[in-house]
């Protein structure tokens, strides 16, 4: 049997896939194995596929063109073309469908909202309420080790910043 | 080649490398699938000018896709440097690459910036301590798409948030021995992990190495991403000792003769196929790790396993190779290396 992509040498390898829900025999020489199916560390697997199904269900109900309307005005994607594709056209896109992409993010990450870093510039105020809840944190545990002179110093800090915030 | 896997790391028996991404875009440009040359060209200035700020002490090249001839692009996804999908739009693409080969930064992939440290065996700490040092020096010269309640902004929904995939690429043989890898993949994603073969689409991936990364991005620090994937790793290094002195308490003299067999091809084939050589380069790796074999480093043993790949030795060759070329050239690449 002769390799599927390059039909010129023998086929070597020999596995089954499953696309959509159908099975596919693949059989592929060696080299064409390795240079075709080169590991992309960023897809685990086909996501778009798993996002529009996802889509699908949580707009049961809606009238189709009324979603397909919403259009980002920056780069001119439609929310129906996200649906296609998966994938946004700019950040701005974010602030346009907020309201549809509440529950998308939840079913996808569990959460949807970012606890995570935040930029120093510009988010100045973020960027402090999570430092005082990082030293928040890290207060406990020294407590929790009776360092007490040490918590000290931390809890100036705390008071420091959140006075800045005019708390 | 390799040089970002210099030395001796953590746990070298059973984790290859470490691997952190982030994902970032700037404010006031389209994401890449939807920009124009000019827009693209225009963001790869204002990276490179960021880039210009570094101190003078740390070097990095910069490399367009489109300068690179076919051959090398795939040559630097086989080293692991640069993602597949940084390949797909030659003209828009490019890459930095630090001096010690550990830091990437893709411009133009699916985002405008992906920050890659990729450091030897377990190292979890130093690759996110480096990856937000770095992150840190680029945003403070340039302006990030952030949203207060959904985090950095990124092309896909997936990688919202944080931004964050941390993975790291383990060599588990024994367990892929036990037959089973598909469990072992299932439990990993009802815990919010992602398992997958590195070489290869099957469920036994060639050479027995996996990639093991966190899929969720938004809703956790980073530092809990990184902690819960480092405590499953661990996990998986134990299950994966316990299977190897079992089989070689209960099956010693079977795992020998498959070890011994692999040795003995590899030092003396002339002819050698990519996926032949992954097999049996693993197997010498395991032997290497039950101590059967003595005088090779593992690092040393995954090095040979990126020479081999294909697009290497296209380049080691430096003309166009037919299959039979290129399995004789690879043949002798191993002998030369193992002895
Ligand atoms: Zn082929
Ligand atoms: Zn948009």
């Amino acid at each position: 049997m002769l390799c599927q992509i390059c039909n010129k040498n023998k086929a070597t390898v020999h596995y089954t896939k499953i696309v959509n829900g159908e099975v596919e025999k693949i059989h592929l020489c060696d080299e064409c194995y390795m240079t075709h199916y080169h590991f992309d560390f960023d897809t685990a697997f086909p996501f778009h596929k798993l996002l529009s199904g996802l889509l699908d269900s949580m707009h049961e109900g809606y009238p189709k063109d009324k979603i397909g309307d919403i259009v980002c005005p920056f780069c001119n994607l439609s929310y129906s073309e996200f649906k296609q594709t998966g994938k946004f056209g700019c950040s701005q896109c974010y602030e346009v469908f907020k309201s549809n992409l509440v529950s998308l993010l939840r079913s996808i990450h569990g959460h949807n909202k970012h606890i995570g870093k935040v930029p120093k510039r510009g988010n100045k105020r973020i960027a402090k309420e999570r430092e005082i809840e990082r030293l928040r944190m890290e207060l406990e545990k020294l407590v929790a080790r009776e360092a007490f002179e040490e918590a000290a110093i931390l809890r100036d800090e705390i008071k420091r910043l959140e006075e800045e915030l005019g708390r | 080649m390799g040089k970002w896997f210099e030395g001796t790391g953590l746990e070298e028996d059973v984790v290859v490398s470490t691997r952190i991404r982030i994902a970032r875009n700037l404010k006031n440009y389209r994401f890449p699938q939807r920009m124009s040359i000019d827009e693209s060209e225009k963001l790869t200035q204002e990276v490179l000018n960021a880039m210009k700020k570094l101190p003078r002490d740390v070097n990095y090249k910069f490399i367009r896709i489109n300068s690179l001839s076919s051959t090398d692009r795939v040559v630097m996804i086989e080293e692991h440097f640069i993602s597949p999908g940084l390949i797909k739009k030659p003209d828009h693409s490019s890459f930095l690459l630090r001096e010690d080969e550990r830091v990437t930064i893709m411009i133009n992939e699916e985002d405008h910036l992906r920050i890659q440290v990729l450091l030897p065996n377990l190292n979890f700490e130093a690759g996110w301590k480096l990856s937000s040092e770095i992150d840190d020096f680029l945003e403070s010269h340039l302006s990030y798409a952030f949203d207060e309640d959904f985090g950095y902004l990124t092309a896909c929904p997936t990688n919202v948030g944080t931004g964050l995939r941390a993975s790291a690429m383990v060599h588990i043989p024994a367990l892929a021995m036990t037959g089973h890898i598909d469990d072992f993949i299932k439990g990993l994603t009802k815990i919010g992990l992602t398992a997958r073969g590195l070489y290869g689409e099957g469920t036994k991936a060639i050479g027995d190495l996996y990639q093991i990364s966190n899929q969720m991005t938004l809703g956790e620090r980073e530092e809990e991403i990184i902690n819960k994937l480092k405590n499953v790793i661990y996990q998986i290094i134990n299950n994966e000792r316990d299977v190897r002195n079992n089989l070689l308490g209960k099956r010693k003299n079977e795992i020998e003769d498959k070890i011994f067999r692999s040795l003995g091809l590899l030092k003396y084939s002339r002819r050698m196929s990519s996926t032949e050589a992954m097999k049996h380069l693993s197997n010498i790796r395991l032997g290497r790790a039950m101590g059967l074999i003595k005088d090779i480093d593992f690092n040393d043993i995954i090095k040979l396993m990126i020479q081999v790949q294909p697009a290497n030795i296209q380049r080691t060759a430096n003309r166009q190779l037919s299959q039979e070329e290129r399995d004789a050239i690879r043949a002798k690449i191993i002998r030369d290396n193992i002895n």
